[in-house]
């Protein structure tokens, strides 16, 4: 029996070792990879700009997106002369949405010297990290963490690119009641998630402000989340015209798939937690058909900086559409690049220094990106920007209006 | 008629924990170990069966039928690695490892299927059944025949033949039956065989039901059914089903009539007042300690 047990630790730490190996062997090639880039500039002086976020598991849709979004911008960058004349040098990380491994990759990215984290991309992984950057004071920019609780994490210096979870929730309810989608509201949201419940609160809260009735509210939890068919019903039954979804795409996808069974058409609508449902292996796209979500970047605009991003993230993966994750982190860069520059900073100056000259800048500067134009930021760390819609159409995000 | 919706919507996840139940209760009943690993193995046969479908295009009936091989397969495995040797351990030792086999099967699909949510096809191909308001679904119709098929099955198995009995003697008193010339351990694997091969039916079904696939898709689902075969009276065929059907039902009127943010906790606090009324559950019975 001793000798099973000992190996079977001894196969589980092979199969560590495998794992951290293969890691580190990705992390060594985006090193490279921006090592060629700016093989011009010289003695390593260089931005060193971190990324965290799940580049595998459930959340993998999000990290991959934020991932590649902000390598796009930092070859733009690093092409076009860097920031202050420094090339950047990224390294992203991966957390598989699990908050230990994000403070592990923080760590991880720590003893690579980075100068500001880009990151984490999800909410619960992100509140994890900033009481870290906090004590550490590292600038960090979250292309996507929502929560407000990454706010209050820190100590003024972590912003968002995307909106808080409560002004997704009153945005929402905003943008319904004044395009008059509908006015009768049934909600199901995520009781034991901070994302969902946050929106939520604050939907429930700016709803009668808009004229919208909510008719029916019902709650699912992490353990029980794969039958809706009661909430359904409740809902339906209640005749609600329109069913408010705050959570993730993974539950959502089984709700679209329970509505459909029972024949139950409402209009749905959900916030940036649903973007990515079109990209799930194997599902049936024409259930999400008419779903509208509250993202700020549909792939499909015209505009000049949509197109070329849109461009580059084909060519960069193979052919894939860039969802609004990629387009916050392109943001995110950007953002960063902005507030380095009106800082006046430079890379041989200590992480703290840097961080309290690009959060003094924060507050100054305006940012045209994909997903706004003249975002601001307040000293809290919130953006500033006019929300925006996308509906589902023939498989695909077509903007709203 | 909502009412009679939600009783329907009940029996759908009811009859899913009855057919997980079936293979938890069957395998307690005979080796008296609990095997956590059982919804596990359900997970398994999901991504057999979606693997076998989505990269390999077999017919969904075949693709059922090597999940049975394989989980069955499996579940012999399991036994002859982690279990057999415990045989003459405490209980609790068994315990602790079947939550171990249950997270290496977990973590092994993890490596090999990443936990990015697969869009399971249905691989029943029965149209749902519409009575005006009320729609039953295919899915629900095909896992509560199954379920009964199962209970009869394993009834008529465990009744009529040799090896059923060898099973009963087993698990009445392991050490009389081996003097009666009973192989002992050949039994115990058969059961897992025979718990591994339904755990493969449960997960075709499961999955069928409720389409997204993940690493984590057997845990909870097993959870529920292992309360379901306590309510039933655990080591009882038809408890388990009695158990599951309940179960589904009571969670999904107390999510509609109750709250639907308390359904769980409703659910469990039915359970502990069952087992404090009648502590063997609904179908189990009573075994006399003989000293």
């Amino acid at each position: 029996m001793k000798k099973l047990l000992s190996t079977l630790l001894a196969v589980s730490m092979v199969a560590t070792l495998l794992v951290g190996c293969g890691n580190s062997g990705a992390a060594e090639s985006t090193g490279t990879d921006a090592a060629t880039t700016e093989a011009g500039s010289a003695s390593g002086e260089t931005f060193k700009i971190g990324g965290i976020g799940p580049v595998t598991g459930g959340a993998a849709v999000y990290g991959l997106a934020v991932k590649n979004g902000a390598q796009i911008a930092i070859d733009e960058i690093n092409e076009a002369g860097g920031i202050n004349g420094y090339q950047i040098e990224y390294n992203f990380q991966d957390d598989e949405c699990d908050a230990e491994k994000s403070v592990n990759a923080y760590n991880a990215l720590k003893d690579w010297d980075m100068d500001i984290l880009m990151g984490t991309v999800t909410s619960g992984c992100c509140v994890a990290v900033t009481p870290k950057t906090a004590e550490d004071n590292m600038f960090q920019v979250t292309p996507s963490g929502s929560s407000v609780d990454i706010l209050s994490a820190g100590n003024g210096n972590v912003f968002q690119v995307c909106f808080t979870d409560p002004n997704q929730g009153i945005a929402s309810a905003q943008y319904i009641g004044q395009k008059k989608l509908a006015t009768k509201i049934g909600i199901i949201y995520d009781s034991s998630d901070v994302y969902s419940t946050g929106i939520y609160e604050k939907f429930t809260a700016e709803a009668p402000n808009q004229g919208l009735e909510i008719v029916a509210a019902e709650a699912f939890t992490a353990d029980n989340k794969t039958d809706f068919t009661t909430q359904l019903q409740k809902i339906k039954d209640a005749g609600a015209e329109l069913v408010f979804l705050p959570f993730y795409y993974t539950e959502a996808t089984l709700v679209l798939q329970q509505a459909s069974t029972m024949g139950f058409a409402p209009k749905f609508f959900g916030c940036d937690g649903l973007d990515g449902i079109l990209s799930v292996e194997n599902f049936d796209t024409s259930l999400a058909e008419g779903v509208i979500l509250l993202t700020p970047f549909a792939a499909d605009s015209s505009d000049d900086a949509t197109v070329s991003f849109v461009k580059k993230y084909g060519e960069l993966t193979g052919g894939e559409t860039p969802n609004q994750f990629a387009a916050d982190a392109y943001d995110a860069i950007y953002t960063i690049k902005a507030a380095l520059e009106s800082a006046n900073a430079t890379p041989d100056m200590e992480v703290s220094a840097i961080c309290d000259a690009a959060k003094a800048a924060m507050t100054t500067i305006s940012v045209d990106g994909l997903t706004g134009q003249g975002m601001t930021w307040a000293e809290t760390g919130e953006v500033n920007k006019a929300p925006k819609a996308v509906v589902i159409t023939d498989g695909a995000y077509k903007s709203m209006d | 008629m909502s009412f009679l919706n939600y009783c329907i919507n009940g029996l759908s996840l009811g009859s899913v924990y009855a057919i997980i139940a079936l293979g938890y209760t069957m395998v307690y009943g005979i080796a008296k170990m609990l095997n956590f690993a059982h919804g596990d193995v359900i997970m398994v046969a999901g991504f057999v069966i979606y693997t076998m479908m989505n990269s390999l295009g077999v017919n969904p009936i075949v693709a059922v039928l090597i999940s049975v091989i394989v989980c069955t397969a499996l579940g012999v495995t399991i036994e002859k690695i982690a279990y057999k040797p415990l045989r003459k351990a405490t209980p609790l030792a068994v315990l602790i490892t079947a939550i171990g086999v249950s997270y290496f099967l977990q973590n092994l699909a993890l490596l090999i299927f990443g936990s990015d949510t697969k869009m399971f096809t249905s691989v029943v191909k029965v149209p749902q059944l519409k009575l005006g308001e009320i729609i039953i679904t295919g899915e629900t119709i095909v896992t509560i025949i199954a379920c009964i098929i199962i209970m009869v099955c394993l009834t008529l198995f465990i009744k009529k033949t040799k090896a059923g009995q060898a099973m009963l003697a087993v698990s009445e008193d392991k050490d009389a039956a081996e003097l009666m010339g009973i192989n002992v351990n050949a039994t115990i694997s058969l059961t897992f065989a025979i718990g591994s091969g339904l755990a493969a039916i449960a997960g075709a079904l499961l999955c069928s039901q409720y389409t997204s696939l993940t690493p984590y898709t057997g845990a909870m689902p097993g959870i529920k059914a292992f309360v379901a075969a306590v309510f039933g009276g655990i080591g009882s065929i038809p408890g388990a089903l009695i158990g599951g059907l309940l179960l589904g039902v009571i969670e999904n009127l107390s999510k509609a009539y109750i709250s639907s943010q308390m359904a769980d906790a409703i659910v469990f606090s039915v359970l502990i007042i069952v087992l404090l009324v009648k502590p063997t559950g609904i179908l189990g019975k009573k075994i006399n300690e003989k000293v």
